[in-house]
């Protein structure tokens, strides 16, 4: 096949609305290194950078315009930026707000003052933990030592404070066993506390640190114009979403290694249309829906 | 103007009658039904003829989109295998029971409605505007996106159901936005009531809106016999889940799509 029939089998995704907003908060950096980061975060990967209030205030405010319905914010681990608690205290006057974090730097403190900040909010504050196992011997080996131990207290914390957080959970295991998985996740939670588990199991992304510990894309695992026939592009987080970063505007929030997933310094620069060629845009492709909350489903 | 606006049915002919006497006592000249007139309950075909005899203006649902076409499942959204084990389970008893004839007339209603009156435009949806099975809660939707909607789709006030629980927000010039709540089951409060709203535009309207027309927006519990209809759930071997939401009022499926926020005013 010649590039230019292979380009022409690509197909391409219009952003149709900007419906939620993520920030890449707390860019590449992590204190956690797990084997499967798909962006390879680890407490020295600053390849991506914090973002400060002052900017998230600016695209906040720039969102307004777009519509924006809903705030994600994800890194790395968010909570390593000191300012996330100002940050979501702020994004919660705007619309609601998803932070997806490892659960283990979570403090006391900051969890009063962002639970004042829901109370006095119209809008949900969600806390997204992701924990690849449930014990310490399934999780620990992808996130490393004690990495159990503390999302699962860091889950404690969560609930003292009254948030009910979603559990995620990328699938290192057969997909046959996930209702074995999701069961015993379901019996570890309870003992902590967290007598409503809301559980969502994530696909592996063959791609970043993960290509070490498995494998990476099939060259022939890529969508191709005929595979989008009455597929519903609301499936793919690119038609409806966007990445601002502290190197600029972003397709998504797995594709930041790759150079044309950069698609502006800014919000109006980044709303055209992206080409499908990537092996993790197959995996969102198979799997649909993959980076949104359960509640913006349907 | 007096409208009355009710949300998804279910199956509950039982509310649906005490509502419709409700919103005719209350002297609304008009009644819409937002869709979703299957699901969770008994005896389906019961709704219809209530719905015809009042002459509802009726929006189509995913429900009765999936029903009337006979697609595979009801198209609700859900993600967590046991809320999606459930609703299969009423997907497949209302399909088998509903009539051919009431099928053709699910299969045929509009997406939308939309009308004039009294110089606001109304838009009426069962998700939102854009898409019939999308979930608008209170706590997950902004004020800006909401704004672009109406912007979008060139309304001035927004009616839609779907996701089971009421809930309104005053949006730029005037503008409104109502999730008409819904009439098949409670809503996850603890009470056995269900909700209709009650519109007064123009001079039925008892409060002055800041800004553009006048609208007066209330949202009406009702009471029915809940009893008899647990009983008839029972009867038709209905699970037992749903006949527990029924008597009290606590939803015990269809967790998963709740947002934390409303999920915490819940018993489960």
């Amino acid at each position: 096949m010649t590039e230019t029939s292979t380009s022409q089998n690509v197909p391409v995704v219009e952003l149709n609305s900007l419906d939620e907003l993520w920030f890449q908060v707390s860019g590449t950096l992590c204190n956690l290194e797990c084997s499967h980061c798909f962006i390879s975060c680890s407490p020295h990967n600053d390849s991506f950078g914090y973002l400060s209030l002052a900017t998230v205030e600016q695209m906040l405010a720039e969102s307004v315009a777009w519509g924006v319905k809903e705030y994600y914010f994800t890194g790395g681990e968010p909570f390593l930026n000191r300012e996330i608690v100002p940050i979501l205290e702020r994004t919660l006057e705007f619309g609601p707000a998803t932070v997806l974090t490892n659960g283990t730097v979570l403090q006391a403190e900051w969890l009063s003052r962002l639970a004042a900040a829901q109370e006095n909010s119209t809008y949900t504050l969600e806390f997204r933990v992701s924990i690849d196992g449930p014990t310490a011997e399934l999780n620990d080996v992808i996130r490393g030592p004690r990495a159990f131990d503390r999302a699962m207290q860091g889950i404690g914390r969560l609930v003292a404070h009254g948030f009910l957080p979603i559990i995620t959970m990328t699938r290192t295991w057969d997909e046959a066993d996930d209702a074995n998985i999701l069961g015993r996740f379901r019996d570890a939670l309870v003992e902590q506390g967290c007598d409503r588990p809301r559980l969502k199991i994530l696909p592996r992304l063959l791609i970043g640190a993960e290509v070490d510990r498995t494998e990476g894309y099939d060259q022939f695992d890529r969508i191709t114009s005929a595979m989008m026939d009455g597929y519903d592009t609301g499936q793919l987080i690119c038609s409806h979403s966007r990445v601002v970063t502290d190197r600029g505007v972003y397709v998504c929030p797995i594709l930041l290694d790759e150079p044309a997933a950069r698609l502006g310094d800014n919000l109006a620069d980044a709303t055209g249309s992206f080409p499908l060629s990537h092996g993790a845009c197959y995996t969102c492709y198979q799997y649909g829906a993959i980076c949104t909350n359960p509640s913006a489903s349907g | 103007m007096k409208l009355a606006f009710f949300g998804g049915v279910y199956n509950n002919s039982l509310a649906l009658d005490a509502a419709i006497r409700d919103a005719q006592q209350r002297g609304a000249e008009r009644l819409y039904c937002l869709g979703d007139l299957g699901a969770f309950g008994p005896y389906p075909d019961k709704v219809f003829p209530l719905l015809h005899a009042a002459d509802v203006a009726c929006v189509q649902g995913n429900y009765d989109d999936s029903i009337g076409n006979g697609l595979d499942d009801c198209q609700c959204g859900y993600t967590d295998p046991r809320d999606n084990h459930f609703a299969q389970l009423s997907y497949d008893y209302t399909l088998a029971n509903t009539s051919d004839e009431h099928r053709r007339w699910m299969r045929e209603l509009p997406g939308e409605l939309r009308f004039e009156v009294d110089g606001l435009r109304f838009l009426l949806c069962h998700g939102s505007p854009r898409k019939m099975n999308e979930f608008l809660w209170e706590s997950t939707t902004s004020t800006h996106f909401l704004d672009k909607l109406a912007d979008d789709h060139e309304a001035d006030v927004i009616l839609a159901t779907h996701t089971g629980i009421h809930w309104e927000r005053a949006l730029a010039n005037g503008r409104r936005f109502i999730n008409v709540g819904c009439l098949g089951r409670p809503e996850n409060d603890g009470h056995t009531n269900v909700w209709y709203t009650f519109v007064r535009t123009g001079s039925d309207s008892i409060l002055d809106s800041e800004q553009g027309g006048r609208l007066d927006v209330e949202f009406v519990p009702i009471e029915y016999d809940h009893q008899r209809l647990a009983r008839e759930m029972q009867d038709e071997g209905i699970p037992d889940e749903f006949i527990e939401t029924i008597l009290t009022g606590w939803w015990t499926t269809c967790l998963e799509v709740l947002p934390g926020k409303e999920r915490r005013r819940g018993k489960f």
